[in-house]
């Protein structure tokens, strides 16, 4: 038989279904489907059209920040400043809006903030230097206390003239009765898909994660590309913010306390490698899903809502031993 | 005419001499072996002509023109191509990618320009092949061996004109089988008419393969002679110091 050219250009490494069972979304994807399935037929109120409007929606906020999450966690860098960043934003926002300004010139301002912000950690990141963990910890602090000097601490939720536009905004569901934050959640997942896959950008955040050194001497402008994942990411802290603000109706200072820890368990479960150089938007999605299902079911069940942590952490852990295990069987 | 020439190029860092006074010229479609210790100067001189950094004193001429370098990239303008000792590929990608890695062939117009993936896997599928070398366009890196990691390494260098290739110790740590393949790749490479610098610890190597060899001892250039004219003992002679110059 004659080799032709074709045959080793076309040669693919895995066929379709050995590449599903492999990955670690599609197993999550699964987990999230077998819950469901069980909580339709072991509870009343879980296959509700109100619950599962309650839990789409409660997913996306997460799932938003995920998505920016994940190009920084691609690149091998972490983002812990996104729970304060999401805070300040919507304070920012809160804080415009309640000056009298209009809808326009408060998202405006908060979308600024929250790219400044990222602005700062990428540039410390990427041209001094300094650890990502430890630029990002940083800011978690100056983020949330920036936020309670600008509202003096206090909870806003008289947002000036454009009050209902932005409680239409986030609380809104204009197509089809889908809650509106999850028609902004499936847009930025498509465009964050479309990125990593298709533009030169996103391959380059992969090499970058892949290997750093390789990536700078093949002539990939590494610290340009790493400014902007930060920026990215606290962008997408700044536009969950956002929609949060419009769907609560108030800003208090302690609200995303604690969520950059869910959103990295939401990238982490999804398959993203805390390493570098491995992560997808769809996987963003599934993992904030599976956090979000636990969450809901354990209340449904009538669980102790304490048990909590327990799950989610398990969940965690189960994911990564899933890619361990299949490291284990390949170094054998 | 030499395609390239070095002129009396020296490299001080404060107060160590890295290279002193070295002066060589490059013969297109020729193979020249470096040769020396470790901290003898190579990867210093091939990092110059690399323009990772530029020389204390001393000029560079490509093609007979002056050649100034501040960036790497500005060296792979002028058809100056590097396949480092690590191979500088990213595990997590495919071949493809790593060839085309910071050079990805894109279609589409203006800004919504998308990654041409069907033409870079036809034109990586086409390098192995004129390579010969049996590396597939859409396997990952991570699961290649070591002799397909340096095809999709050289193969980078296939990818524009290249003038000249250095090849930082690419026989180091890979199977006497694999290093035979390399050592094939070296000599496609030649035969277009690419002049190769073989930086190497492996007399074996050098003396398969090499036209000629350069021998660094002390940031000093103490020989440059045909490969036909020398022989192993004289080279490790050399670079010991045993023998002082030839």
């Amino acid at each position: 038989m004659a080799l032709t050219i074709d045959q080793p250009i076309e040669h693919k490494q895995q066929t379709l279904p050995a590449r599903l069972f492999a990955s670690q979304t599609f197993w999550v994807v699964i987990a999230v489907i077998v819950a469901c399935l069980f909580l339709s037929f072991a509870t009343d109120a879980f296959a509700t059209s109100k619950n599962l409007y309650n839990i789409t929606r409660n997913i996306t906020f997460v799932a938003i920040i995920a998505l920016g999450m994940t190009f920084v966690i691609i690149t091998g860098g972490i983002d812990l400043s996104v729970g304060s960043v999401l805070c300040l934003s919507s304070m920012v926002l809160a804080v415009t809006m309640h000056a009298g300004y209009s809808i326009e010139i408060g998202i405006l301002a908060s979308i600024a903030t929250a790219l400044a912000i990222g602005a700062f950690n990428g540039v410390l990141i990427a041209y001094l230097g300094f650890p990502p963990f430890v630029v990002t910890l940083g800011m978690l602090s100056i983020a949330r206390s920036l936020a309670m000097v600008a509202s003096n601490n206090t909870v806003v939720f008289q947002f000036g003239p454009d009050h209902d536009k932005l409680l239409a905004l986030g609380g809104g569901a204009w197509v089809f009765g889908i809650a509106n934050p999850v028609l902004y959640t499936i847009l930025l997942a498509l465009i964050t898909g479309f990125t990593l896959r298709w533009t030169k950008f996103g391959r380059h955040i992969f090499a970058i994660g892949g290997n750093e050194h390789a990536a700078r001497l093949t002539g990939v402008p590494v610290r340009q590309i790493k400014v902007a994942v930060y920026m990215i990411s606290a962008l997408s802290a700044g536009i969950a913010g956002i929609i949060q603000t419009g769907w609560l109706g108030a800003v208090t200072t302690n609200i995303g306390t604690g969520m950059e820890l869910q959103v990295i368990a939401a990238t982490v479960i999804g398959g993203a490698n805390l390493a570098g150089g491995v992560g997808t938007a769809f996987g963003a999605i599934v993992g904030a899903a599976l956090i979000e299902v636990i969450r809901n079911s354990l209340g449904l069940l009538g669980i102790n809502a304490f048990w909590q942590g327990v799950f989610i952490g398990g969940a965690i852990l189960m994911a990564v031993l899933f890619d361990r295990i299949r490291n284990f069987r390949r170094s054998d | 005419m030499a395609v390239l020439e070095l002129t009396n190029i020296s490299k001080h860092f404060g107060a160590i001499q890295a290279v002193n006074d070295v002066s060589l010229s490059i013969e297109p479609g020729q193979v020249v072996g470096l040769m020396g210790d470790n901290g003898a100067g190579k990867s210093t001189l091939v990092k110059m002509i690399a323009g990772n950094f530029p020389p204390s004193h001393g000029s560079m001429r490509m093609d007979g023109k002056e050649l100034v370098l501040h960036k790497p990239v500005e060296a792979r303008q002028h058809g100056i191509e590097i396949v480092h000792q690590d191979l500088a590929l990213c595990n997590n990608l495919t071949a493809a990618a790593n060839v085309f890695l910071g050079r990805e062939l894109r279609r589409g117009v203006g800004p919504f320009r998308i990654l041409d993936y069907a033409s870079m896997y036809k034109r990586a599928g086409q390098i192995f092949a004129e390579l010969k070398s049996e590396t597939r366009p859409r396997d990952l890196v991570k699961q290649m061996s070591g002799g397909q990691r340096q095809a999709v390494a050289i193969a980078r260098t296939m990818l524009s004109q290249a003038k000249i290739v250095l090849m930082d110790e690419p026989t180091a740590a890979i199977s006497v089988r694999q290093v035979a393949e390399v050592l094939n790749l070296i000599r496609h490479l030649r035969d277009q008419g690419i002049a190769v610098v073989l930086i190497s610890h492996r007399m074996p190597d050098v003396f398969t393969v090499a036209d000629r060899v350069i021998v660094m001892r002390r940031g000093r250039k103490v020989a440059d002679k045909t490969i036909a004219s020398s022989s192993p003992e004289e080279v490790t002679g050399l670079i010991t110091g045993a023998i002082e110059q030839v």
